[in-house]
């Protein structure tokens, strides 16, 4: 099989690229990771990603790390493959917008409140309070945008959108979930992109 | 209508700025003071003048494709590349980057004490990062092949701040490969013409 994905079950990096080969109708070869064991820290690692971090994608010779530039790379690669996910400007903003402003505090609370527990670790309350104030001011701006556009991007379902599936599957199990919910187009909004077959499907795969 | 700037003094307009020389494309710019803005603090300014700086370099060298240098490669593999590169830049090289210059260059304007342990760990950080492009530029004459891209581009302005006012050029010097990588794209025409009309002011 061409393409490969190096990565874990539980890695949000991981599940972005998996959900967007998957919304392109894209087989592939997905190779475990053994994080406990310092697999990503070996040389046969680094080889495909010099920062040692999941995942790392290989599309025959072609050999790419950092999930939003994969899922850009398939996009263009496989544009007439499945859905169509090549970002108009205004998408490729609110992409921005996921990776600059939202990952930050969304990455921070799924590290304390769904990966921590599932390693036996305990929660630090005083990082998910501070996180959450965060994370609520972005969501503000997400609001008001959505009031006026179905999708971050706009009328259509985009990478902007799909970027933030890894995450939402932690936070939305998690008392956070109310921070979405007291907001209604945001709440809306997750339960639409949620709710796509694709997603649902790599959900159920492991 | 002509593209408009905001902010051309800080390092993401010139960002910006430096990708619309290389495009040919004209602009104008409309001057903002960090200080004094619009009731803001100087963090809250500048977040508002990097907001998604990227994301228009990206728009421009596309829309643009067909004038100027070529910034997006030849192939969909090369593009690969150049957007992987522009986002380790991104993740791995801006952050602690930034921070540096907050603490050591606009906190004193500000009153602000700075933090000497978290200006070491922004250090560490940095080196990491460059320690990774030393070995990528040993195979590699610019980050995403052999020829200069968006990926190379973004990283211009701020790393300027590391040889001039942050004086940790040393973080670059020490370094063979990335000494010879910053010295070809800080000498391109179009970021000596930023330096001349959009000069630093930290």
């Amino acid at each position: 099989m061409t393409i490969k994905v190096h990565g874990s079950v539980f890695s949000t990096a991981t599940l972005r690229v998996r959900v967007c080969l998957t919304e392109k109708s894209l087989d592939y070869e997905f190779i475990p990771v053994d994080l406990r064991s310092g697999h990503h820290k070996l040389d046969s690692f680094l080889s495909l990603n010099p920062f040692g971090q999941i995942p790392a994608f290989q599309d025959g010779d072609l050999n790419l790390f950092e999930s939003r530039a994969i899922t850009r790379y398939i996009a263009h690669s496989y544009a007439g493959k499945g859905i169509p996910l090549v970002s108009s400007a205004v998408e490729d903003v609110w992409a921005e917008v996921e990776a600059q402003r939202y990952e930050p505090p969304a990455a921070k609370l799924t590290w304390e409140l769904g990966i921590k527990p599932m390693l036996g670790m305990a929660t630090d309350d005083d990082v998910v309070k501070a996180q959450e104030a965060e994370l609520a001011k972005v969501l503000d701006v997400y609001e008001a945008r959505l009031a006026h556009s179905k999708y971050l991007g706009g009328e259509a379902f985009s990478l902007a959108d799909l970027h933030h599936l890894p995450t939402l599957k932690y936070l939305m199990a998690s008392p956070v979930k109310a921070v979405f919910d007291a907001r209604p187009h945001v709440a809306a909004w997750v339960a639409d992109i949620m709710a796509r077959p694709s997603w649902q499907k790599v959900l159920a795969e492991y | 209508m002509v593209v408009k700037v905001y902010g051309p003094d800080y390092a993401c307009p010139k960002r910006v700025i430096l990708c619309l020389i290389e495009k040919e494309i004209d602009y104008e710019t409309v001057d903002v003071d960090l200080l004094k803005g619009e009731h803001l603090s100087p963090q809250a300014m500048i977040l508002k003048l990097c907001a998604e700086s990227r994301a228009i370099i990206r728009y421009y060298a596309e829309k643009y494709r067909s004038q100027g240098s070529e910034l997006l490669g030849k192939t969909i593999e090369e593009r690969g590349l150049i957007e992987q590169w522009l986002d380790v830049e991104a993740h791995n090289f801006q952050p602690p980057l930034y921070d540096l210059v907050y603490q050591l260059l606009i906190n004193p304007k500000t009153g602000v004490a700075s933090d000497p342990k978290r200006i070491q760990e922004d250090e560490e950080k940095l080196a990491k990062t460059l320690d990774v492009y030393e070995k990528r530029l040993s195979v590699s004459k610019y980050l995403a092949s052999d020829t200069f891209s968006l990926a190379d581009l973004s990283h211009i302005p701020f790393s300027n701040y590391l040889v001039t006012t942050l004086k940790k050029g040393y973080l670059i010097r020490d370094r063979k490969n990335v000494s010879r990588w910053w010295d070809d794209i800080s000498s391109r025409p179009s970021w000596k013409k930023v330096l001349e009309l959009h000069p630093p002011v930290f």
